[in-house]
């Protein structure tokens, strides 16, 4: 117990005296995340409304596996993105393996799945006269999409906390494609393993204080968005 | 109508298209745009990937070298910390330039095999027994770790085994086969995980297991409930070589950057670093040069 409160409190006394590794670490962390939940959403978003709206030859079995991805442990996508971007696998000649780019690509591998799936559900969750309304206005595809992305906003919310709080957490992959590497690599989740298997269990806490008080940051931002829209 | 029809089924298309090269390979989409703010290094050669064992990076002795070196060669070392036998893979896939590993029995299959070359021998230290204190194998009695581990299977003590295929898994492997033992049953269980780790949960059970001493020393503090046993067994010594990988078997090896890296590791003045680097810490060094 002692020692969760020391590590707190060293997590505070990190963030507060600015330790420029601790803050190297912090802005990696928040742009590979960050970034990787932009992808996942520009690309999640859309998709999930075709999916949603369209109906086509095998859509439900499409949707069911976007469903099963919401649960794609991040080690299982590390590992194909290993396997992908090794120098000797297909896409060895990109020469990413072991840089934040392959971290990119295997965080966008997690969220996306998640957002593509949330958004299927929020947008079918839109009353059916409400899809009615809009084509009968003679609404443009492009207008119908921006008009469901409005109705279904708040859920698309949820979808993107969910997206974002995935790739932030996850330590598998990363830790695969990535490397941990000090400088350049390195995440607060990779740092917080390192830094257990080292014995610095206080610093370990330290990191995972500053991890959680982060997410809760960004997960505020979003909801505070969410909500204000809620309320109008 | 029709016109929209067509354009809109031609983007969906697209989207699909993208989505699973996006989301499957994800290589060109995704990688683009991070290039630009996190700095990927285009020319692979300003790289070298070290595949090495975790003691190495665990214990810090890593952090003090590979700056140095990289600030005299301009080269940016990527560590990759995994256990031993995954190292060894790696290079046998042409995946790293240079590995520094402590399983000399492996090692020597790849130098065999012509995978590695430069197979330099560069420091060594020690495994220990650790146990808990009141010991109820005897261990702390005998001298000869085989002996010993035939003491912890007769009381049938519970140990604590890496399990994962890294060096001192492998070491402590070839130690029961020394023995004569098998070793399986409730008492002998893997945690398939690194030493910190497995340090950790001997510590919480009360089992014996095998350490290097290097590791034993940074995490001491956290390991009250268990002490050396048995220990300077010569059978016990933990060699670490440094090896390339043949740039002729594997085109895209950066086998420059790997020499300059053993070249660095076995000069006079680094070795002197090497033998220095925990002393002011532990009253004693964490590993002894051996290259010159």
């Amino acid at each position: 117990m002692e020692l969760l409160f020391n590590g707190i409190k060293e997590g505070i006394r990190l963030i507060l005296q600015g330790d420029p590794e601790i803050l190297e670490v912090t802005l990696l962390t928040i742009r590979i995340s960050g970034l990787a939940t932009l992808l996942s959403v520009l690309v999640g978003i859309p998709l999930g409304a075709v999916l949603a709206v369209k109906s086509f030859f095998g859509k439900r079995f499409l949707i069911s596996l976007f469903n099963t991805g919401m649960g794609m442990p991040p080690t299982v996508a590390g590992l194909w993105v290993s396997v992908f971007l090794w120098r000797y696998g297909p896409f060895g000649s990109l020469g990413i393996m072991y840089t934040p780019a392959a971290m990119l690509i295997a965080q966008f591998i997690i969220a996306c799945p998640l957002v593509v799936a949330f958004s299927v559900a929020s947008i079918q969750n839109i009353k059916p006269q409400i899809h009615e309304q809009i084509k009968a206005l003679g609404a443009t595809r492009l207008q119908y999409f921006l008009l469901l992305v409005r109705e279904a906003k708040l859920s698309l919310m949820a979808a993107v906390i969910a997206g974002f709080g995935a790739v932030i957490s996850e330590v598998g992959a990363s830790m695969m494609v990535g490397g941990n590497i000090k400088g350049y690599s390195r995440v607060l989740t990779t740092a917080t393993v390192m830094e257990v298997s080292k014995g610095n269990f206080e610093v370990a806490i330290a990191l995972g204080t500053l991890l959680l008080m982060l997410t809760y940051l960004v997960t505020l931002l979003l909801t505070w968005v969410q909500q204000k829209e809620a309320s109008r | 109508m029709f016109e929209k029809k067509g354009l809109f089924l031609m983007i969906v298309t697209l989207v699909v298209a993208l989505l699973f090269t996006g989301c499957n390979n994800a290589e060109e989409p995704a990688a683009a745009p991070s290039e630009a703010p996190v700095e990927v290094s285009v020319e692979g050669s300003e790289d070298i990937i070290l595949a090495t064992t975790t003691s190495t990076r665990d214990s810090g002795l890593l952090d003090v070298l590979v700056p140095l070196f990289e600030e005299e060669t301009g080269y940016m070392v990527k560590t990759i910390a995994v256990g031993t036998g995954a190292a060894l893979e790696m290079g046998e896939n042409g995946e790293a330039d240079v590995l520094m590993t402590h399983a000399p029995a492996s090692e020597q299959v790849l130098v065999d095999g012509g995978v590695a070359i430069d197979y330099t021998l560069l420091m060594h230290n020690d495994f220990v027994f650790l146990g808990p204190v009141d010991d109820p194998a005897g261990l702390s009695d005998i001298a000869v770790a085989s002996e010993g581990l035939a003491a912890i299977e007769e009381t049938e003590s519970l140990f604590m085994s890496r399990g994962d295929n890294s060096g001192t898994n492998k070491k402590e492997l070839s130690l029961w086969s020394e023995a004569g033992v098998t070793p399986e049953g409730a008492w002998y269980q893997e945690t398939g995980s690194g030493m910190g780790d497995t340090l950790n949960i001997a510590a919480e059970k009360g089992a014996y297991t095998m350490t290097d001493r290097a590791t034993y020393l940074n995490l001491m503090d956290n390991l009250t409930a268990l002490s050396i046993l048995l220990e300077k067994d010569p059978a016990l010594n933990n060699i670490y070589h440094v090896m390339a990988i043949n740039p002729e078997q594997f085109d895209k090896v950066n086998y420059e950057g790997a020499q300059a890296w053993i070249a660095f590791l076995v000069r006079e003045d680094v070795q002197d670093l090497i033998g220095e680097y925990g002393v002011d810490r532990f009253g004693q060094p964490l590993f002894f040069p051996d290259a010159n």
